[in-house]
């Protein structure tokens, strides 16, 4: 019998703590531990990206991880994306743009978004499609998701440039 | 869907690592980025007792040109590996390579050593070390020992590598002067692993001769392939049209594709003929200093 073990995480900023069987994936820490269902679970097979998270900053899918590698390092959730009740430039720039419709698939693509425009402030049409690869929407039909991608980096660099 | 109950540890040190492998010699397995182990133990395919995650043991994950070889950590991550200006300079078919595996979140945590360990048969990274003949430096409480590339893969999933062993590192012998490569893969969908790929590393003296040629094929077989006809052809020789037609008839010849939902094997062996042509291009292109995209076709 596998015992249960302690684990901290640092989950959007607050340090979180958890006593888990190492089988507990991340996403079910996440959803059913912690109460974070904005983390969604699509195929449980590591297809669809809806459930992306950034662990130490780089894009993971959480239906492929152990909650126990996630102990002592930090995950942001599309939870921890809007600061002050003000959607993240991102995010509106999704509801904007049209780029979600049933929204299964938006936490994930919200991540790998986020993502991207943190490695690259100004990306391309391709790289912004290279960059949602791993991410799955069966109704948006991915053209306004890439609008609003873009839209996102120009409100970013707006915002840059006017502080 | 989760896996069945596992005892896990986490190592601070290489040393532990090794011990523990030792202990648990047969009941364990480690675990790197998790992009291959996971995904088959949610599936229960995989039952390991004990996992040993390895993922951040330091020390195993640089990326560095010394002793005139490129050494390669084995944790070292596919996304790190497509954007190390050292790699893409050196070796630019594992830049090529790294970036068309999966998508942005598997490269962002699964290892090359971890998919050698993997030895998936359509693995981006066998062909690209076997044409490369890298070799891999490999660790057990029991000692040190160095496996080439061509002796490494047995079988689809088998290596050479012993229950208790890991693999530290990936030795790329110094490119020659004048040597470079490429690596083409076509698949289905984005994110897919290969119908086939094919890696290629040449070198190409003033008079147009061939001075050193590997050449890697991937998802054409159990294990990924190392076209030895297909180099003794090109080795020596001019680059001319009938030496090229040989060559990737030689390399079709030598792949040993089945047919399956990626394609018959009758269009997987027109594949290894067209992706070597276009990679052997693409490299002589390099190699005479023009920026040329590869990875994919
Ligand atoms: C959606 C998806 C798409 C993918 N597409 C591709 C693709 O197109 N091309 C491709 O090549 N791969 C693809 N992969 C596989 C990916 O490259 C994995 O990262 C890789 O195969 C395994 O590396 P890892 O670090 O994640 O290893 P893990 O999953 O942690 O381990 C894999 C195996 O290797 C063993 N192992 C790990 N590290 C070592 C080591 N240092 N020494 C000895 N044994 C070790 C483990 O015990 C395990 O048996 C894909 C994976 C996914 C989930
Ligand atoms: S639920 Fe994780 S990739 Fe689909
Ligand atoms: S909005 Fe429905 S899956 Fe993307």
């Amino acid at each position: 019998m596998s015992s249960l073990r302690s684990i901290r995480v640092r989950v959007n900023g607050i340090e979180r703590e958890g006593q888990v069987e190492p089988r507990l994936l991340l996403v079910d820490f996440l959803r059913e531990h912690l109460g974070l269902t904005g983390t969604h679970i699509g195929c449980d097979t590591t297809s669809c990206g809806a459930c992306t998270v950034l662990m130490d900053g780089r894009s993971l899918k959480s239906c492929t991880a152990f909650a126990v590698q996630a102990d002592g390092r930090e995950i942001t959730t599309v939870e921890g994306v809007a600061a002050d009740g003000q959607l993240h430039p991102l995010q509106e720039a999704f509801r904007e743009q049209h780029a979600l419709q049933c929204g299964y698939c938006t936490p994930g693509m919200v991540m790998s978004a986020l993502y991207l425009l943190s490695r690259n402030p100004n990306p391309t049409e391709s790289q912004i499609r290279r960059a949602i690869a791993g991410n799955l929407c069966r109704c948006t039909g991915y053209l306004n998701i890439i609008a609003a991608v873009k839209a996102a980096a120009l409100k970013l660099n707006t915002r840059r440039a006017a502080i | 869907m989760f896996p069945a109950r596992f005892d896990y540890f986490r190592p601070q040190t290489l040393e532990e690592a090794l011990g523990l492998l030792q202990e648990h010699q047969g009941e364990a397995k480690v675990l790197a980025g998790g992009m291959s182990l996971i995904p088959l133990m949610k599936l229960r395919v995989a039952k390991p007792a004990r996992l040993i995650d390895i993922g951040r043991l330091s020390g195993l994950d640089g990326i560095e040109a010394r002793d005139g070889e490129l050494a390669i950590g084995a944790l070292a991550r596919h996304a790190p590996l497509e954007e190390s200006p050292l790699v893409r300079e050196a070796v630019p078919l594992m830049a090529d390579a790294a970036g068309v595996i999966g998508d942005t979140q598997v490269r962002n945590w699964g290892t090359i050593g971890g998919a050698l360990a993997e030895a998936d048969p359509a693995g981006d990274w066998g062909p690209v070390v076997l044409a490369l003949n890298a070799r891999l430096r490999c660790l057990s409480a029991r000692g040190e020992r160095f496996i080439a590339a061509r002796e490494f893969f047995r079988d689809a999933y088998a290596t050479a590598l012993a229950s208790d062993e890991l693999v530290t590192q990936v030795l790329v012998p110094g490119p020659g002067p004048g040597a470079t490569g490429a690596y083409l893969k076509l698949e289905r969908k984005a994110g897919d692993f290969a119908i086939a790929g094919v890696a290629v590393q040449l070198a190409v003296d003033e008079q147009g001769v061939c001075r050193e040629i590997g050449i890697g094929l991937g998802a054409v077989g159990l294990t990924p392939i190392k076209a030895v006809q297909a180099e003794a052809i090109l080795r020596g020789q001019r680059l001319s049209e009938a030496t090229l037609a040989d060559a990737a008839e030689a390399a079709a010849r030598e792949a040993e594709p089945v047919s399956d939902i990626r394609g018959s094997a009758a269009f997987k062996r027109d594949l290894v003929r067209a992706l070597l042509r276009r990679a052997i291009e693409i490299a002589l292109r390099r190699s005479r200093g023009e920026q040329v995209e590869a990875g994919h076709v």
